[in-house]
């Protein structure tokens, strides 16, 4: 049984009570905190950074999506509502989450019931909204949104194993659940809350246009990278490679950009595909050992993993498939160390055929 | 009233975002911070912060690849 821990009323005026929204920068949870904020209570927002969030950083790297907005969805959703905004690294503690979820994975690597206990859990959300005075947490979940996370059976071991209890409401299907206490003790109206249930956005749709919220972001199975099958194809690959399920924030970065080419096991290539990317990958070449084009325009290639003279003539060979040279009996490039120790070479590069299709990770 | 910089380089948002949190609220009410930043997505999502949790961007320069905030608290 949770504890009332709120601070005594002394006065005759009804206290005015406090809810920490979690904002992914999604259409739910905007809809949730709105639906709340509605009824007269204070909210702010909570927002947490996995290293696996589908932000607007990764067009910004590439200069063909210039045109496209760069926002960080969960600040342009708090502008939006116009509450304050708490972004939280978790990406460390995380890392657990990913590697070894409880309650195992959706459809690719993405570990969406683990993720949102963890989110809410007492060491995150609920701790947070403790410690600064909040009375409830407020999630964007719909019965039914998500096959793995966001079942009717799943709903009640989130809210238990958070440790949130009954202090955790989603406003978007309150009315499919049991009353929580913010219902309970009259903090906010049942009756004003929704009964969404099921995978099909119509009534949020139509919830947003009665708001008057347009230009929400809509990212394809959420807003992590981990709900995406290339996405995790490709950290899959990572951990094959390397003969072990772990990574480093700059491994999680680094699979967002670039073509990836694994020609053998023991090494795969990050080959820039524009200079925004080049631009970007620029800043890892103290960690990597790095080739670029010196006789012809190309990219930047970063070599991950372990290589000896042969297999760096092969990836030179494939870095300068990809340069203005791929046609050119020869392609000078040059290769360097993380510590900054270069020599050049030339190769002729590899035709599009003998870059086999099964490289591509 | 003190002056604070802090290198967010190389660093993608929201971590720059995470950055210039935690490093204000540890400065006092007045007080300025520096960043340097390199992701062009700070260019909105800096300001968007500030705005929102009612902090103040004094300037914003944009040169060679680098973007420097000055931001009182």
């Amino acid at each position: 049984m949770t504890q009332d821990i709120s601070p005594q009323n002394t006065s005759n005026a009804p206290k005015q009570r406090k809810a920490v929204a979690l904002i992914s920068g999604g259409l739910d949870s905007l809809l949730a905190a709105k639906v709340v904020q509605e009824q007269g209570i204070h909210v702010e927002g909570i927002n947490f950074y996995t290293g696996f969030c589908v932000e607007g950083h990764t067009h910004a790297i590439r200069k063909k999506d210039k045109d496209k907005q760069k926002r960080n969805n969960s600040l342009w959703v708090a502008e939006q509502l116009g509450i304050k905004l708490h972004i939280i690294d978790i990406s460390e503690e995380y890392k657990d989450i990913v590697l070894n979820p409880k309650h195992g994975y959706g459809a690719n690597l993405n570990p969406c019931l683990d993720c949102k206990i963890f989110m809410v859990n007492q060491a995150q959300a609920w701790a947070w909204a403790e410690e600064n005075g909040f009375d409830f947490i407020i999630t964007g979940e719909v019965i039914g949104q998500r096959p793995k996370s966001q079942r009717k059976e799943t709903m009640p071991i989130i809210a238990r194993e958070s440790g949130a209890d009954d202090r955790l409401l989603r406003p978007l299907c309150a009315k499919n659940l049991i009353p929580t206490l913010p219902e309970r003790e009259g903090w906010v109206n049942r009756d004003e809350l929704y009964d969404f249930s099921g995978r099909s956005r119509k009534p949020q749709f139509e919830l947003a246009k009665k708001f008057g919220f347009e230009d929400f972001a809509q990212p394809a199975g959420g807003c992590c990278f981990l709900t995406d099958a290339n996405y995790s194809k490709k950290l899959a690959d990572l951990w094959d490679a390397r003969g072990e399920r772990r990574y480093e924030l700059d491994d999680i970065m680094l699979l967002k950009v670039g073509r990836h080419i694994r020609p053998k096991k023991n090494f795969k290539l990050i080959v820039s595909r524009e200079e925004g990317e080049n631009n970007f990958l620029r800043g890892y070449k103290k960690q990597f050992t790095s080739i670029h084009t010196v006789s012809h325009g190309g990219p930047l290639t970063l070599l991950d993993g372990e290589f000896d003279k042969d297999d760096i003539r092969l990836a030179a060979q494939i870095a300068a498939r990809y340069s203005g040279g791929k046609n050119a009996d020869q392609v000078t490039v040059q290769v360097e160390n993380y510590k900054g120790t270069s020599f050049v070479m030339d190769v002729p590069p590899m035709t599009a055929e003998d870059v086999k299709q099964e490289w591509h990770v | 009233m003190s002056t604070n910089t802090l290198d967010c380089r190389n660093l993608l948002c929201p971590m720059p975002v995470i950055r210039t949190q935690n490093a204000l609220k540890e400065l006092q009410e007045g007080d300025t911070l520096e960043v340097t930043c390199t992701d062009p997505g700070t260019l909105s999502d800096i300001p968007t912060w500030c705005r929102i949790n009612q902090h103040q961007v004094i300037s914003t320069n944009e040169q060679n690849n680098e973007i420097v905030f000055v931001i009182k608290k």
